[in-house]
């Protein structure tokens, strides 16, 4: 069975909320759309977004790490927030794993957004239904688009390609790899969601300097005369030692 | 539960909709990543990056994914205005009037200043990405008070890299991450040349690179490196020549770089007696026709013990050591002056200013020294240096740096990047794998060719300037002043006060112009530069320049016409507004004479072309440009009896030519009658066609044996010179050592033969023009009681905004709608300052109340936000209590343009005194938590901006749905 998911690599993403705004701009005109924006040019403009960067900073001074933290839907294995709808609105998709929202069947009443541990649930107040992440559903089976096209937004958008797409259920593909050897995990595994997508966690590359490398016999201050050999005048064991 | 959904998430959400592809370059920043622009029923659906762009490779940011919010902005400005008569600047009245009023009441004024003084006409312009032609148009009307924002911006990276290595970052060159093993990023703005800094990044990272960040602050890339060293602000140079010091104590040097490739090796006169004291000995070789840099210098040879002339086959200079010429002169390789010079500077003295532990900065320094010289890489690329030498390979020495503004924006960042390139020199990363790159046009020789003129006589009425607006002074006899010293521009650039301020000072201009020092001018013309808010230092003091008057009523700067697409603060401080086109609605150039979109590989250019018509009666600058310059007659623009020569900018840019018959243009791509030539060709009338079927951009990628070791590689730089690129195909030997700042000494001191300063400012250029970099305190800092104010105040780019731009955008702006000052912690409690409290942070300039944010990512003497995400209330057409207005605050408000006043009453400016790079970071502040009972605002407030005829009423509910009514789907 595949179960489409993302792997979002922490290790290369640096906020630049690339993926927030190629998701919206797909979104509100396609299968999705239009996800509104309340205030849009007033006081505390606040719209329906598919997908949102937060920012932590973990650790104190100078010991800290600024860490950039991209959220959407995460496709659960076993989504709770499925089997709480009042009408059957959302719903997982057995042919890929995505979870939906079908608009035509919400009546609005959030019980899933209570439900989703992850706060992932985005309710659209003009068209008063819940919205969420598609995985671009409408992009990634479109024939119409060069296969290259064919991946969610935000995945093409990524400047640092710090999201991968693909099926965490085949063990040959790129996110089961990442996953597998580059600590993939899942966000609160303590809640049984199974959650779909994954992130990779930091990884420090390190130099280990070890002192000869810094006296080595090619030293270009030799050539200038400026490292000079110990003088001869100077105290070795030759001059205590007889054998 | 669930049957079949009634959804179907697979169904064109528009019917029979018409759609349409069209390709362009993004303007979301000044990145110009290649884009696709998707039309549904002629409006925007869509816009992606351009997959086989070189730039982005299909990738694209939150700004260029936002462009639609800024297409359909009700900021947009829709008609030419003009101040209602009656009405007082700065109120913002305006009556809409016709182009064709517009273009007469322009060029009746500006005729008539350019048929008495030209000079009395300036123009100005922001981030604008076509400086060629606005600089052309001063040029040709005959003012020498032009410039782009480069002086406020970045001045001194661009500067202070190219009187060393002959480039510098960004456009004109990189770090070459692919290659690279080690990367250091220094204080980098993050909304610049984003996107392919992201690509490179993450690959580095991801090919297991080492990333070091030093920066004050760490967000953004500072956020995935692997080690972050914070900073205090404005100490870097002392940072760079602690590591120039361990690196030469150790030996971690590249000697054969440094010997072949850079003034290293070469004598230095030490006869403080003779008048070539510091100046490389030179001897009789006879000059090349048209040599910039002849080969006439000195090493000591170490195999015969004698002077020979550099490069002399099987000669080894010594870098170290003190000689003695035949004719008694003593003499010194510039090595050994760098080494005499960073003696002092140890780890441990530079700990004490730079807050960087002693044996960080020691390990930082092995770190590169051992990297470079035991990752060696070897492309087995043949090639052949300039003195013949043939080589089987070239040689990288993998350790890569970047750096911006956090160098650069300091009134010390000309000789902390001397410092920079020297370090980076000295690890033999110059145009080689896995180091720095240089990108087309660049290497140019030091300084590059173009010189502003020397003579108050250069302007003259009804004539074009006799050289150009800005240029690359390489002597003091290069400045432009009058005959006693004054300076012949307004804002006083090419001076003895400013004398390399090699892109203009304009964050000095409107002050001056109010002053009247050097003189009162009649008309400014500012093009997309938001002088009257964040791109002005002292914010609240020049927008009351702005409406200041004369005792008779009339306004000290007497006529202002700004030119912008949108509703900016400065747009209420105009007379005259031109209402300039979106980027989606016009043609562009990113022309080789200018900043092009360059790689490592070859020469890039690149074009917009529109795809939406323009917005009501909105004109590209462009437009307005060649017909200004058409209807002044000015010689570029007509033929020889004075008629109209260029139908339109396409037409301009397709037939113009540097001279009649040169074949260089402003596009180098299919030149030549037939589209066949490339960099250099006639004139091609289907040139804008082959641009728009080849994804608007020409790439000419170079062989690669022309790839590398640019400055000192015979193939390239004859092939440079052969296409025009550059004049001379002669070495670019690395300034170690700067005789063009030793010749500005040698004048301030009255040993030259060149002119020579004024009296007053002699030690000024004496002490800063020193040849070899030195550690210098800002300043501001200098002036400045650092016990009443202990922090440093910074900005920050947020990488979803670009400048002041971004507000306007619904989408955007619910990333940022307001900032925060952060403040560490620790620092914050001891002011007794919680989190999210209203605060007041104060310099000796001003003051501003924000609210605080605790951050354990700033070192604790550093207090920072995010750039001009703060608005004037109602600009920019948001609503007058929004966010940016309210809770949003400006730190320009704290900083000055002008430095205390010094004994005789005169002001330097807030600047770099060699380049004049506006020293934004320079400034000092205290922090204390606001009064019970103040408002829970910002402050200052000004009077709210009106909204002007033309502009779009904006929704108070959003649902942005392009290109049609949506069928079905959402209820």
């Amino acid at each position: 069975m595949t179960q489409l998911a993302l792997v979002i690599d922490l290790n290369v993403c640096v906020g630049c909320s690339a993926c927030v705004t190629s998701c919206k701009e797909w979104n509100t005109s396609g299968s999705a759309g239009p996800l509104c924006d309340e205030n849009p040019y007033g006081l505390n403009p606040t719209g329906t977004f598919f997908n949102r960067v937060q920012t932590f900073e973990i650790g104190q001074y100078p010991h800290s790490e600024t860490l950039h933290f991209p959220k959407s839907c995460l496709h659960c294995e076993d989504p709770p927030c499925v089997p709480v709808c009042p009408t059957g609105a959302s719903y997982k998709r057995k042919e890929d794993g995505i979870v939906l929202v079908d608009y035509d069947k919400c009546i609005g009443c959030k019980y899933c957004t209570w439900a989703c541990p992850y706060g992932a649930r985005e309710f659209d107040e003009k068209a008063k239904v819940m919205k969420k992440c598609t995985l671009c559903v409408d992009r990634i089976y479109d024939e119409s688009m060069a296969e290259a096209d064919r991946k969610p937004s935000c995945v093409k958008a990524c400047p640092t390609s710090a999201r991968l797409f693909g099926d965490i259920h085949d063990p040959e593909s790129e996110v089961s790899q990442a996953i597998r050897e580059d600590g993939g995990y899942a966000l609160m595994p303590e809640w049984g969601t199974h959650p779909a997508n994954h992130y990779l966690p930091r990884r420090k590359t390190k130099l280990k300097i070890h002192q000869d490398e810094l006296e080595r016999a090619d030293n270009p201050l030799k050539v200038d005369g400026q490292q000079p050999k110990p003088g001869k005048g100077e105290s070795s064991m030759d001059d205590v030692s007889a054998w | 539960m669930s049957s079949s959904p009634l959804h179907d998430p697979f169904a064109p959400p528009v019917a029979d909709a018409k759609t349409e592809i069209k390709k362009t370059t993004c303007y979301m920043c000044a990145c110009r990543c290649g884009i696709r622009v998707h039309l549904r029923n002629g409006e925007v659906r869509y816009i992606d990056g351009n997959p086989d762009h070189p730039l982005n490779n299909g990738v694209i940011c939150a700004k260029g994914s936002s462009g639609i919010m800024k297409q359909y902005s009700p900021a947009r400005l829709t008609k030419p205005l003009r101040r209602k008569p009656g009405t007082e600047r700065g109120a913002g009245d305006f009556e809409e009037i016709s182009w064709e009023e517009t273009f007469s009441i322009l060029t009746e004024r500006l005729g008539k200043i350019r048929a008495t003084d030209p000079k009395k006409f300036a123009l100005f312009t922001g981030r604008d990405q076509m400086q060629a032609l606005t600089g052309m148009f001063a040029r040709q009307f005959g003012t020498p008070n032009y410039a782009a924002h480069g002086g406020f911006c970045s001045v001194n990276m661009a500067a202070g890299m190219i009187y060393t290595i002959g480039g510098s970052f960004w456009e004109f060159g990189g770090p070459d991450l692919e290659r690279s093993k080690l990367f250091i990023m220094i204080g980098t703005a993050e909304d610049h040349h984003s996107n392919p800094m992201k690509i490179a990044l993450s690959k580095f990272k991801r090919e297991g690179g080492r990333f070091i960040s030093i920066n004050p602050v760490r967000t953004g890339y500072s956020a995935i490196a692997d080690e972050w060293v914070p900073i205090r602000p404005g100490t870097d140079g002392a940072l760079m020549l602690a590591l120039i010091h361990e690196i030469i104590a150790l030996g971690l040097y590249d000697r054969d770089f440094l010997v072949r490739y850079t003034n290293s090796g070469q004598l230095v006169n030490l006869d403080a007696e003779h008048d070539e004291f510091g100046m490389f000995v030179r001897t009789e070789v006879p000059e090349e026709e048209g040599c910039y840099d002849p080969q006439n210098k000195l090493w000591w040879d170490r195999n015969t013990d004698k002077p020979v002339i550099t490069h002399t086959e099987g000669a080894d200079p010594f870098l170290l050591g003190e000689f003695k010429l035949p004719d008694g002169v003593a003499v010194k390789p510039a090595f050994q002056l760098l080494q005499d010079r960073v003696k002092d500077y140890t780890p441990e003295w530079a700990e004490g200013i730079t807050g960087i532990p002693a044996d960080t900065i020691k390990r930082l320094a092995h770190e590169m020294g051992i990297t470079a010289r035991d990752q060696k890489i070897e492309l087995p690329i043949a090639w052949t240096d300039s003195w013949g030498k043939e080589h089987d390979t070239v040689t990288g020495n993998p350790v890569s740096f970047h750096a911006m503004r956090g160098l650069a924006a300091h009134s010390n960042g000309f000789q902390t990047i001397r410092a920079l390139s020297i370090l980076m020199t000295l690890l033999g990363t110059i145009d080689r794998p896995g180091g720095f790159r240089h990108k087309a046009p660049f290497p140019r020789p030091i300084p590059p060719c173009a010189r502003t003129p020397n003579d108050p006589r250069a302007v003259q009425p009804n004539t074009p300037l006799d050289g150009m607006p800005l240029g690359w002074p390489a002597d003091p006899d290069d400045l432009f002043v009058n005959a006693d010293g004054t300076p012949v521009r307004l804002d006083k650039a090419f001076s003895w006060e400013y004398p390399l301020s090699v892109h203009g000072m304009m964050h000095n201009a409107i002050t001056n112009a109010w002053r009247g020092d050097p003189y009162k001018i009649d008309t400014l013309l500012m093009f997309m530069a938001n002088m009257a808010w964040n791109s002005s230092m002292n914010t609240s003091e020049v927008r009351k320049m702005l409406v200041d008057k004369e005792e008779d009523g009339t306004y000290k700067i007497p006529y202002i016409v700004v030119c912008d697409a949108f509703h900016s603060e400065t747009t209420a401080f105009a007379d005259l507004i031109l209402p300039d086109t979106t980027y989606l609605e016009r043609h562009d150039v990113m022309s080789m004479l200018d900043r092009p979109i360059s790689e490592f590989d070859g020469p890039v250019d690149s074009v917009r072309i529109p795809v939406l018509p323009p917005t009501g009666e909105c004109k590209p600058f462009q437009e307005v440009l060649i017909e200004l310059g058409t209807r002044l007659k000015l010689p570029a623009f007509v033929t020889a009896d004075g008629a109209r020569k260029y139908k339109n900018y396409p037409d301009f840019i397709v037939n113009w030519e540097t001279a009649p018959g040169s074949g260089i243009g402003f596009l180098s791509g299919w030149r030549g009658k037939g589209g066949e030539k490339s960099i250099k060709g006639e004139p091609n009338p289907n040139q804008w066609e082959m641009y728009a079927k080849n994804d608007c951009v020409h790439h000419h990628k170079l062989p690669r044996s022309y790839q590398f070791m640019r400055n000192w590689n015979k193939g390239y730089l004859e092939w440079s010179q052969r296409n025009g690129i550059t004049r001379y195909s002669e070495p670019i030997l690395i300034h170690l050592y700067s005789e063009v700042l030793q010749k500005f000494r040698l004048a301030a001191q009255g040993k030259s033969i060149t002119r020579q300063p004024p009296k007053h400012l002699a030690k000024r250029i004496e002490t800063y023009f020193d040849p070899l970099p030195f550690y210098y305190e800002p300043l501001e800092v200098q002036t400045s009681d650092k016990l009443k104010y202990p922090l440093s105040a910074l900005t920050q780019r947020p990488m979803a905004m670009y400048h002041s731009w971004d507000s306007q955008n619904a989408w955007l702006r619910q990333i940022h709608a307001h900032n925060y000052l952060y403040v560490n912690s620790q620092t914050a409690k001891d002011a007794g300052i919680a989190d999210g409290d209203w605060m007041w942070c104060e310099s000796q300039w001003g003051k501003v109340r924000c609210m605080a944010r605790y951050s354990e990512s700033v070192e604790p003497g550093t207090v920072w936000t995010w750039n001009a995400i703060g608005k004037a209330a109602g600009a920019w057409n948001l609503e007058p209590n929004a966010n940016e207005s309210q809770q949003g605050f400006l730190l320009n408000h704290l900083i000055s343009e002008e430095l205390p006043a010094q004994h005789d009453g005169k002001r330097f400016s807030n600047s770099d005194p060699i380049t004049g790079q506006a020293a934004w970071y320079d400034v000092r502040v205290r922090i204390y938590k606001a009064e019970e009972g103040e408002p829970e605002q910002t402050s200052p407030q000004f009077e709210p901006m009106k909204k002007y005829p033309g502009m779009k009423e904006h929704p108070s509910l959003l649902a942005y749905f392009g290109g049609g009514k949506k069928k079905g789907g959402a209820k």
